[in-house]
Formats: C-alpha cells, structure tokens, sequence
C-alpha cells in the first residue's frame, strides 16, 4: 500500500502524525516490557517532558530565551497542590486550577517582559520566577515553603483511578504527554507555529510582512507558561508533593537543558533531551559521588560537537524533515 | 486619485534633520522614483512611511486615512508591502514558505489560495524551480527576487522598493525593470533607486530629495534638465 500511493506518506501533516503515533505507542509498549524501577523513572520523564515541551514553544520556534520557566512549572504545580490541599478538591478541578493559574501568571509575566527583548528578557523573568519563589516561602504557613506538603494517596484519585498505582501513574503520564505532544505536533505545522518560527528567524521580516509580532509573542509564552503548569499540575498529582524546590532557579534552567541536548525546536527533543539527562545522572550516580562532574563534561561534549542537539543530529543526517 | 500624502513629515535624530517638513503626494498606480545623493533622507522618509521609524512630527495619510499613529505592521496591512534595502529573507527556511508567509497575511488565505499564490508569485520572477531551496542557499539576485515574491504574494496597493537593483548583475537590471513595469499594473510602486539608468526608463514621475528636503519633482525629462538637480545630485555624478 505505501508503493502504491507514496504522495500521502511524503505529506508533513501525516509523516508528522505517523511519527508522534508511532513514539506514543512505543511508550505504551515500554511499560508492558520495561522493569517497575524503568517504567516508573519513564513516568516521571515522560511528565518532565511536557515541561520541556512547554519551553521549547518559545526557545526553540519563537526563538525566545526565559530564564524563569519554573515559575510557570510551580504555578501549575500549587495550583493543583493547594486546591486539593486546603480546599479538598479533587483531582479533576484541581488540575484546572492549575492550568488556569499558569495561564494567568504566564499572562502577566508575559505582558510584562515581553517589553524588553534579548539579554533583559532572561533578566527580568529571572527575577520574575525568584519573586514567585519567594512569594512561595512568604506565605509558608500555606504552602509550607521549602519543605513543601504531601498530597495523600486517598485524594489521588482520578475518574475512579487510584494514580498512585504504578499502571494508573505511567498511564496518566502518557495520556498527559500523548495530548501536550498532539498539541504541540499540531501547532507547529498550524499558521500560528510557522508564523512563530518567522519571528525566531527574523522579527523584522515578519513585522514588515504584517505579523503582529508582539501578540504572537505573548501567545507564544502562554501557550508555553500553560504546558509547563500542566506539567507541574500532573507532576504533584502522580508524584504526590509540592515543595518551594520546584521553584528554584535550578528548575528554570532544567528544561533549557533538556531542549538544548534533545534539539530545539524539534517537536520530539524535549522528550530525547529529558530521558538523556534523566539517565546521565541516574547511570553516573551509580559510580560516583562526582556524578555532576560526568554528566558536565558530557553535556560540554555534546554541545561542542552537537550544537543542534540529538534531534538536529538525527534531522541533518538521518531524517530532514523531522518535525 | 491619491494614495499617500505626507503632511510636513519630519524626523530628527539628536538634533540631526534627517528629514524636514516633507509635503508629499503619490497618485494611485503611478510608478514614482524617490532619489537623493547618499545621506539625503530617503530610506528614513520611506521608513516613516511604511512605520518602521516613527516620525517626529507631520501626518502620514494612506488611501484618505491618517495612518499615522499606526503600527508597521498594521500599516503593512492595510496594502503596503515593503522590500528591504538589505536583503531580509528567512534565511533558514525554503523559498516557498518565505513567499507563503507573505501570503498568509491575507484576509482570503485558505490553504489552497496561499499556494496558488505562492506560485503565481514565484512564476512573476521566475523562481519557479527553486521553490524548496533554502532562502538563505539561493545567489544575491535570486534573493532580491524573492524579496519581490514576497511583496507580490501580498498583493499591495502600494509598492516601496528601496534600492531594489543594489549588487544586481547587468542582465538582472534588465529584467527587473521589466518585472517594475508588470508590478504597476495592480499596484502604486514608489522606487528608491541609485540607477538613474533604472529610474528614468521605469519611473512616470521624479521626487529629488536633498538634506531631508523635496529639492524637485516632475517627469524624467523635466528632472534631467533641472539645473538644481543637476548641481545637487545628477553633476556630481
């Protein structure tokens, strides 16, 4: 059937869809395969991931570097946290909490310092995402700042789920992944993506050809504000605890990493560069104290002899038309 | 009927005239070449113009509507398209989908009326065969023809070239003059130019900026026998 009708399969929009299909059913496959410290490790990857996916909307096609991400991350994440925590709700609202808190920050943060461009960007949502850490230890009697609070197994119930159940968690995390990647996958290809991917390569063109660059840009940093805080929301839910940690400068620069080694703006290098950097410290950790140190000096190498990441590896030698 | 006027349009930079006082009008489908010795104002008249600078004082009026306090881009959509002295293409994406952004802008733009467009604008300047080049891979030339496909997918009431013909090959000159000729045909083309071998075979009318003020405007013949001109720009030369 493909030799007979090779005009449908050299289309992007269905390369792309068969591509992402055929990830998500690897994935599912994993889990059947894969021993329980593996597929748990692949479930906490996997909701990392769309955190990355999140950033790479607006570092890797719109070409926007923030160094505040994980105030979007945390919003999602308290969002969640604190409605289930304090107010007993369960999960499904709690989820839309936190999604909506990370569409109202992101909002703001996004008006904001979207009037500044280039070094001052990553300045100012630096500081943007220390007062939210901030702000998160000032009300500590609320979130119980550093220490952070345990969500309880009973509450973590899902439509009849107990997600605390290896099957049900990795289940969650792959449903949560599969839509951000669907999403994603779609974007990119949509008129808004290839409009953000004018801007990243050159504002000014796209300016002079009509483009309301700023509102594309603010939309930019919502959509991507919204998947972290998704990623954050379903991380407290699967995993249990929100804690001032996630807020920390540390998870702002974690999801720049992952994008910078899997390959920014590849719709599939957020996840590559995830489960790379998850399995680089996890491997490392096992011979040695010093495991940053390994995991430094491979992460110089890669980006010496890499600069595209494995993603842009694999499209410059491999498959060109990698989305 | 007049498709843009400017009201004294003036710009100052730190105390430098850029542009003083300009009292500008542009009839609709007309070819009109705007010239000047270097430093004379032109590409920052045209930039208030299009919105890419803001003016310092004056009123910039676009089809019977003060456009003044618009946005470039807002500007752009109202009809203008505008191609940049310096070629600006997206280097790093295929010449296609250079022109199909310029297309997408339009209000009618469905999938099928960006392709078609697409290609009836690469046709126009014949690069046609290089539609899944990379922008950035096509030769200088190619380049600034593209930047005409970009213009023409957006199908303006008003053209701004500026220095369209600059590091052009002799036999390329040749045909873009032609290609300016087709573009009046649907469009006002408001030419910025250094060849003056271009702008007297091409333009219907003359507008001679000098020290960021109109200095003359007439017909080509009329600007070849100005004796002003002549001693500002045409002499020298």
């Amino acid at each position: 059937m493909t030799a007979k009708n090779p005009g449908i399969l050299s289309h992007p929009v269905t390369r792309s869809a068969l591509l992402h299909s055929g990830v998500i059913v690897l994935l599912a496959w994993l889990f059947q395969v894969l021993p329980e410290y593996h597929s748990g490790n692949l479930a906490r990857i996997m909701v990392l991931a769309v955190y990355a996916m999140g950033y790479n909307v607006l570092f890797g096609y719109t070409g926007l570097l923030s160094l505040g991400h994980a105030l979007f991350f945390a919003a999602g994440m308290y969002g969640l946290g604190l409605s289930m925590y304090w107010l007993d709700a369960s999960p499904a609202p709690s989820m839309l909490a936190g999604l909506i808190s990370a569409l109202v920050v992101s909002g703001v943060v996004g008006a904001l310092a979207l009037r500044t461009t280039g070094v001052a960007f990553m300045i100012v949502t630096l500081m943007f995402a220390q007062a939210g850490f901030l702000t998160i230890l000032l009300f500590g009697e609320y979130t119980r700042g550093d220490e952070g609070f345990v969500l309880p197994q009973a509450d973590r119930v899902l439509f009849g789920l107990d997600l605390t159940q290896p099957a049900n968690r990795y289940g969650g995390a792959l449903i949560l992944f599969t839509i951000c990647l669907g999403l994603v996958a779609w974007l990119v290809q949509s008129r808004f993506g290839k409009t953000l991917i004018a801007i990243r390569e050159n504002e000014e063109r796209a300016r002079m050809l009509g483009y309301d660059v700023q509102r594309h840009k603010w939309l930019a940093v919502v959509v991507s504000g919204t998947l972290s805080g998704a990623s954050g929301a379903a991380y407290a839910l699967l995993f249990g605890y929100a804690g001032a940690t996630f807020a920390t400068v540390q998870y702002s620069i974690f999801p720049l990493l992952w994008v910078l080694l899997g390959g920014a703006g590849t719709t599939l290098g957020p996840l590559i560069g995830t489960l790379f950097m998850f399995y680089l410290i996890d491997i490392s950790s096992q011979f040695t104290s010093a495991y940053l140190l390994i995991a430094s000096v491979i992460l110089i190498l890669l980006t010496l002899f890499a600069p595209h990441g494995l993603a842009g590896v694999v499209r410059k030698r491999l498959i060109p038309w990698l989305p | 009927m007049t498709l843009l006027s400017t009201r004294g349009l003036s710009k100052q930079y730190a105390g430098l005239r850029a542009v003083h006082d300009v009292d500008f009008s542009l009839e609709k489908g007309e070819i009109r070449a705007l010239i000047g010795p270097n430093g004379a104002g032109k590409s920052t008249f045209v930039g208030m113009l299009c919105g890419r600078i803001p003016a310092s004082e004056g009123q910039v009026v676009f089809d019977g509507s003060d456009i003044t306090p618009l946005a470039a881009h807002q500007r752009i959509s109202l009809g203008m398209a505008y191609t940049f002295q310096i070629t600006s293409v997206f280097a790093r994406l295929s010449t296609r989908e250079n022109v199909a952004l310029a297309a997408r802008r339009l209000s009618d733009s469905t999938p099928r009326h960006v392709r078609e467009r697409v290609y009836k604008a690469l046709e126009q300047v014949d690069l046609q065969d290089r539609a899944e080049t990379l922008a950035g891979d096509l030769s200088y030339g190619h380049q600034r023809l593209l930047e005409i496909a970009m213009g023409l997918a957006q199908s303006p009431r008003l053209f701004i070239l500026d220095e369209p013909t600059q590091g052009l090959a002799e036999n390329e000159i040749e045909s873009f003059k032609q290609l300016v000729k087709t573009l009046a045909v649907d469009a006002t083309v408001l030419l910025i130019e250094h060849n003056m071998d271009v702008v007297m075979q091409t333009a219907q009318r003359i507008t001679v900026l000098d020290f960021g003020e109109i200095l003359a405007e007439g017909t080509p013949a009329e600007i070849r026998a100005s004796d002003a001109v002549q001693a500002a720009y045409l002499g020298t030369g």
